[in-house]
């Protein structure tokens, strides 16, 4: 159940991981989509959190192709519900998502991803 | 009685059969949802719109259902992987993380609009397998919180301090780390339905806003 609104939130969390720590590449995805209410308000009071490069990007490697390379200045509600549909009804459920910066893989299992880290990756 | 924080880590204590009997207690689902509800009255979120809320210690998901109610999304971290278990079966909303709160987030600057913790920060302060020291494990938790935090917003959490000095500990860390505000007791009178919250808040509140809050005086407030 990661959807990618948390996603493009998430970075690397590993001590001392603060180059290339965002965003986590995900791998071995099963994807599943659920339809969910929109609320386009909620959407677009979102627009200034969102790393729009991060999430095009995120979005293609899973296979969703809607949404253009720049940020539209002002979003159509097409453009609103496109993006609704890519940051709250894609859900992983199953894969890994791999820091770029030092290499830890996060597995998702069952929806859940282990955000655990070893003693020694934990930051002071 | 034993305190379950006293007894073992909560990934152990909450393990299949305390995670399913603790949400399926019906007194335990009333007493979470009132508390819940308070500490969403105490973050004094805008009115009517949806926030992104980050649930601290979401276990089974009881609180995330009422924030699902409210219209909120929301993520949730836990250690114990049979409570979101539970959660997962419950088909809550939000996105489920497994996460050891002491460990600190990775959640980017500004995240949050939110954020809501009930009957957790205790665990944060027993000592257990890892080598770090509850000190350290809450400057940790404390910092990386503030920063996944909005400017401005607020962080409440309902705990169950088993000293004076935890209070002053968990409070001083929190501040170091750069929050204001502070406890908030409700019913201090009454031994049974006291509760005690403590209600973190980043950057500059709204001019109306910026004193801690007044504890509930009398019981049936709510
Ligand atoms: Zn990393």
């Amino acid at each position: 159940m990661v959807r990618l609104i948390t996603h493009n939130m998430l970075a690397c969390h590993v001590r001392n991981c603060n180059k290339d720590n965002f965003p986590l590449i995900f791998s071995e995805v099963e994807l599943v989509i659920r339809e969910t209410p929109e609320n386009l308000d909620f959407i677009r009071r979102f627009l200034p959190k969102l790393d729009w490069t991060a999430l095009v990007d995120t979005a293609r490697s899973l296979g969703d192709t809607t949404l253009p390379d720049e940020q539209p200045v002002e979003m159509t509600d097409d453009q609103l519900r496109a993006l609704h549909h890519v940051l709250m009804e894609m859900h992983v459920e199953e894969g890994n998502m791999t820091c770029r910066g030092c290499g830890h893989v996060y597995p998702i299992s069952n929806g859940i991803p282990n955000m655990l880290l070893a003693e020694h990756e934990v930051g002071r | 009685m034993s305190r379950p924080e006293e007894i073992s880590p909560p990934e152990i204590f909450y393990g299949d059969t305390e995670a399913s009997k603790y949400t399926s207690n019906s007194r335990i689902q009333t007493i979470q949802a009132q508390m819940t509800e308070r500490a969403l009255e105490l973050l004094a979120l805008p009115p009517d719109e949806s926030a992104f809320l980050l649930d601290i210690g979401c276990g089974s998901g009881l609180s995330g259902e009422i924030l699902d109610e409210e219209g909120h999304v929301w993520v949730g971290v836990d250690i114990a992987p049979s409570m979101l278990e539970v959660a997962l079966e419950r088909e809550v909303e939000g996105d489920l993380f497994l996460h050891d709160i002491g460990q600190g987030f990775g959640f980017r600057p500004g995240t949050f609009d939110g954020a809501i913790s009930i009957s957790v920060l205790q665990w944060l302060l027993n000592a257990d397998s890892t080598s770090h020291s509850p000190s350290a494990r809450l400057t940790r938790f404390f910092t990386t919180l503030h920063a996944s935090l909005r400017n401005p917003s607020r962080a409440v959490f309902q705990f169950y301090p088993s000293s004076d000095d935890q209070v002053t500990m968990i409070t001083a860390a929190a501040q170091r780390a750069g929050f204001g505000g502070g406890i908030v007791v409700d019913y201090p009178n009454s031994k049974k339905a006291r509760k005690m919250y403590l209600c973190l808040m980043v950057g500059q509140q709204q001019p109306d806003q910026s004193r801690i809050p007044q504890g509930l005086q009398h019981e049936g407030q709510v």
